[in-house]
Order: C-alpha cells, then structure tokens, then sequence
C-alpha cells in the first residue's frame, strides 16, 4: 500500500482567509457577549430560574458530543482496521480535540462565576457526574494528543494500534458521561433515562462524521487538492446514513419507554404532540430537516454519491443536532417540575407552568462562537502541522 | 425469614452511627471509685461558634397545610426581610427562597396552600451533582450553598426536585451579613441557618407564630422529646415527593 504523505494546508485559496476571518469575527462578537453577560449578569439572558441552561449550553453540549465522535475516523482505521481512513486520521483526531476545546470554552464562558475556573479545577466532588466530565475531558485530550503523538512522530506508529484503542474506549465512557449528566437527573420528567447514554453516542457518530466530512470538503477546496477518492465519498455515505439511522432507532425506543410509563405521558405529550416550538423543532428540525432529508439524499441513487449531496446532507445533520440538544436541553427544562402529581399547582415561582424562553442575541453569539474556536483552531493547526493528506491536484 | 435489602442495610447501619455518636454525646468522667458525673447536653442549647456541628441533631420543619391560609404570607415576607432578598416583580428571573404553592384538586377542585423551600433532605441531589462541592449538608442536615466555591453552573438548579433553587441573575446590593448573596451563584433557604446556630427558630417560624397562623413548627427531628418529633409520631404526616428517597426534613401535616 502507499505511505500516505501529509501536508501542511498551504497555497490556500482566499476562501480559507474569508473563513479564518469570518470565525475570528464570531470569536470577537462571542467574547463581547460574554463580558456583557458578566456585566450585567445573566439577567440580560433569556436565561431564567426555570430555564437554567439556555442556548450557550446547547452549543456546548453539541460541540462536546460532536468530538467524541469526530474521532470516528481515526477509530475507524486504527481500532478497525479499515486503511482507507487513515489518511484522514490525523484530521480526526484535530478536530475531536479543537470541537472539545470550542464546547468546554463555551461551557466555561456560561458559568455564573467564570472567574472562580481554578476554583472548579482544584475542588472536586467525586460524586458528581460533572466533576468526573472534568476527568474524562482533560483525560481525552491527553489520550487523544498521544495518539496524534504516535501517529505523527518517527518510529512511534507501532504504538498507534494501542493508543487508538484507548482513545476509542474513552470517546465512550466520554460521551456516555456527556449522556448521563442528563441521565442522572432524576428531578426532570423528561431525563432520568440510562437511554441518554447511548442516545448521546449515536449522536456523537452523526455530529463528529458530518464536522470530518465538511472540514475535509472545505480543506479540498481551499486547497484545490483531491484528498477524498470515490470510495471515501461512498464509505462517509454509507456511515452518515448507518449513524443517524442508530440515532433515530435511540430517540424512538427513549420515547417509545416514555410512553408506555403512564408517570412520563405529560411530558411525551409536551414534546412530541402538544404543537409547541420544541414538538416543531422536534419534528421539522430534528426529524425532517436533520434527518429525513438528509438521509433521503443520502440514499437517492442519483445524487447519493456526490460530494455537494454529502456537504449538504452533513450540513443538514448538523442543524439536526442542533435541534435535537435543543428540545432535550430546554424542552426538558421548560415542562413543569411536578411537584404534586395529579394536582394543579401555582405559584409566584412559575411552579406548574410551561417554562419560557427566548434565546439571547449574546447567548447566541457566545454558542456559535464555540463553533468558530473550534474551527479556527483546527484551521490554524492545519496552517501550521502536516495534518492533511497531499491528495492530488484538482484542476 | 425477612427479606434482606441494601435500603435496611444502609438505615441500619446509619442507625447505627447515629446511636454511636449520641453514645459519645454523654460526656462521663469518673471523678473516683463508685463516683461518675454524667453530663447530657442541653438539646435547646445554642451551640458555641467554635464548637462543630455534629449529627446529633437532624433540624426539621414541620408545616400545617390545615393552618396555613392562602392568604398570608408572613414566612415569605420573613424570610424576604431576614435574609435581603426581594421581589421585584420578575418571577423568571427573582430569587426566591420560600414561596407559597397553591395546589388543586382538578376533582372537585379542593384548594390548599402552604410555603414550598429547600427541602433540606437527608440525600440531597443538589450535592451530589455540585461539582466543586459548594453545596453540601451539614451533619445536622442543614443544606447550605459555600458561596465562595459556588462557580455558577447551576446544575444543583437542574437536579432539585423541588425548584428551592435561585441563580442570582444581576448585581446586587444591601446584602445582609449574615447572609452574603452574589450575582452569577445559586441560592436557597438556608433554614436560618445563623438564628439556628444561636438558639433561635428560623425567621418564617417566628413569624408565622406571631402574625400568622402557627402552622410551621421547628424543631430536632432526632429528639423524641421535641413538638415536632411529637407531632410527626402522633399525627399523619408526609414528604413532597417522598417516592423519590431524598427524605427531605420539610415534613407536611394535613396535606
């Protein structure tokens, strides 16, 4: 077989500039969001004590379980032994660290004291499922950096095979730690589901593939090199459309179970039937919009193995994700705590009522921005690292 | 044969540890042959400020949903005065560490209200998720929120079962001594947790006892001699949300 030669992204196009610009754009306007949530505190929010995690979280959560799985490929070739993915390895394994690094920074920008960081890092409840997401974090970056290690320095790729075994099973116990935040929430009708767990890895495949398959697309282009052959375009096909469909088999049976328990009926109802913005971005934009269409075109004979239907289809299974962390995250705040089951309850405190919320201009300025540290990172790396397969000359 | 479970392990063996520390509560000295002082602690006693707090003692409440009137709000007026939080008509965004819940009965729509706060339990969830460890219990089950390790994230918020918690959304001033507050940290009810630790009732007792209708009772669920312990042996009382097995100290009577 070949030895793959790795490059640096140079003789970029002026589309990677305009990228680099529009992120570091985002990245300015998040940061500025940020010190005016810190200023005026999150009453500027649409925030709440009902809604205790908005928009900032959603993206954080996204971009976390989208690293995890943006491993895919590395795991791919080095766990499974399938070669053809392994030019792509090294890229697998950037972007599973920068999405982590954009997701946590999002996550760390929301908190009400971002200014107490040390404090979360030298004080640690070991009961908690947060404090543990710490370990799993820094431990992934750690394995993740090894890996990279083995795979890009001299003589160490004998040491790969092992490496790539350890980062698959920590993406694993990652995301499910990711999954059971949620998980162990027994407060909240709508989590308190082991389900979660692996609903959240089957989603981590969607999310980091699609993140692989556009960075790659968009990296040929600004390029103009050919590192993606017809085989890999049929292979990502062929995952995107396995993946969303373990995500969409998950998110029937975590509902289905809801259903059938008498106790998780109203909250089933809330989300799925009662016609309100989460039951909308449920259906149009998780299930139509994330994954129907996408797959749909994925699946079309015609047009199926082009590389504009995977870019699309991959862009389209992102808004899905989005969608989906959306309705869990604040579809399941906003449904009533129940308090008195049966009775009809109020208060001054909102007890009983729908929660309400309306996403922040910062809010959304501080989430999108996880997504263009994320990038930008990754793009700076790629600028300055062999990251990338030569691949060929277009044109 | 009865049937063994992990659930009667556990209280066994916390029955256990309690009986061993109630032991040690009897201080004895053997001043000579035949001659042995026993001194028992004072359980109204306030406790000294460098002495700990020890779980000797299990703080509780006790409310009347038969005496409470929809109409009075003393406790939460107490509570707004002692500890300096208030309302500012933002029910999204206030603080609010009681309020008065209404409940109905969509069957022939019977009506009860009664003050809902931190529910102080004996597992509470928002500890366990807290991951630097600012909210905790002290052995005497007071549930308290460290407000120099809180870092904001509100996950405690996400995990209470019984919405006690705020998250404090703006700058704030006038804070009382006793209570410090701080924009971008979460509270609740702290029980009154520095009148406690004097020797007083928290201030919604007091004053649901003056002005109101006496419906809240105070007390040391861990001694048998006291109102609330009698009133919880005599009387049928329950938990919000008891299915749940956070055993929260908050008991209800008439409810």
């Amino acid at each position: 077989m070949a030895r793959t030669v790795y490059m640096k992204l140079q003789n970029h196009t002026g589309y990677f500039d305009i990228l680099i610009l529009l992120h570091v754009a985002v990245i300015a306007v998040g940061m500025g969001s940020v010190y005016y949530m810190e200023h005026f505190g999150h009453i500027v929010t649409g925030m709440s004590n009902q809604i205790v995690w908005g928009t900032p979280h959603v993206f954080a959560i996204f971009l976390i379980i989208a690293a995890s799985g943006a491993l895919n490929v590395a795991s791919i070739s080095s766990v499974f032994s399938k070669y053809g993915y392994k030019p792509y390895a090294r890229l697998s394994g950037l972007l599973a660290l920068s999405l982590l690094a954009g997701g946590l920074a999002v996550l760390v920008l929301d908190l009400g004291r971002p200014d107490r960081l040390m404090v979360a890092m030298t004080k640690y409840n070991f009961k908690s499922i947060f404090a543990w997401n710490i370990y799993l974090y820094s431990g992934f970056m750690v394995i993740v950096l090894a890996y990279l290690f083995t795979m890009m320095a001299k003589k160490m790729d004998k040491y790969t095979k092992i490496a790539g075994y350890a980062a698959f099973a920590w993406r694993l116990i990652l995301t499910t730690g990711t999954g059971s935040i949620f998980g162990f929430l027994m407060a909240r009708e709508a989590y308190d589901s082991a389900l979660l767990a692996p609903l959240f890895i089957a989603s981590s495949f969607v999310y980091g593939l699609a993140f692989t398959v556009l960075v790659l697309i968009t990296v040929c282009h600004t390029s103009q090199r050919s590192m993606m052959n017809e085989d890999m375009v049929r292979n990502f096909r062929g995952l995107l459309i396995i993946f969303m469909a373990a995500v969409l088999y998950f998110t029937a049976i975590f509902h289905l179970t809801n259903m059938y328990s008498a106790e998780h009926a109203g909250v089933e109802w809330f989300i799925l039937a009662s016609g309100n913005v989460y039951s909308l971005i449920f259906w149009i934009g998780q299930i139509l919009i994330g994954s129907v269409i996408p797959m749909a075109m994925l699946a079309w004979p015609k047009i199926g193995g082009k590389r504009q239907t995977l870019s699309i289809a991959s862009v389209l299974m992102l808004i899905g994700g989005i969608a989906q962390v959306y309705v869990i995250l604040i579809g399941g705040q906003a449904y009533p705590m129940v308090l008195f089951p049966g009775m009809e309850v109020t208060s001054s405190f909102q007890d009983g009522m729908v929660g309400t919320y309306t996403p922040s201009l910062p809010e959304i300025a501080l989430g999108v921005s996880g997504i263009s540290i994320a990038m930008l990172l990754s793009g700076f790396i790629m600028r300055v690292m062999p990251f990338l397969p030569r691949g060929d000359r277009m044109g | 044969m009865s049937k063994f479970s992990l659930k009667d392990a556990y209280i066994d063996k916390a029955r256990r540890d309690f009986l061993k520390k109630a032991g040690a509560g009897v201080a004895t000295t053997v001043l000579g042959a035949g001659i042995t002082l026993m001194a028992y602690p004072d359980p109204a006693a306030a406790r000294k400020p460098d002495e700990p707090v020890d779980a000797s003692k299990r703080w509780g409440l006790l409310i009347d949903a038969n005496k409470c009137k929809e109409d009075c709000n003393a406790c939460v007026t107490a509570c707004s005065q002692e500890n300096g939080w208030k309302l500012d008509g933002d029910p999204r965004h206030d603080s609010q560490w009681i309020r008065k819940l209404t409940i109905k009965n969509p069957q022939g729509g019977f009506t009860q209200s009664f003050p809902v706060m931190c529910q102080h339990c004996t597992n509470p969830p928002c500890t366990d998720v807290c991951p630097t460890g600012a909210s905790f219990k002290r052995a005497d089950g007071i549930v308290l929120v460290d407000k120099h390790i809180c870092i904001g994230c509100r996950y405690c918020m996400m995990a209470c079962p019984y919405k006690a918690r705020s998250f404090i959304h703006q700058p704030l001033e006038d804070q009382k001594p006793h209570a410090p507050r701080g924009k971008g940290t979460v509270e609740a009810c702290t029980l009154c947790v520095h009148r406690v630790d004097r020797g007083d009732q928290p201030a919604c007792v007091e004053r649901c006892s003056k002005d109101g209708n006496g419906a809240l009772i105070f007390g040391d669920l861990n001694d048998p001699n006291s109102e609330i312990s009698k009133q919880i042996a005599t009387y049928p009382t329950r938990q919000i949300r008891a299915d749940l097995g956070v055993d929260p100290g908050v008991r209800y009577k008439n409810l």
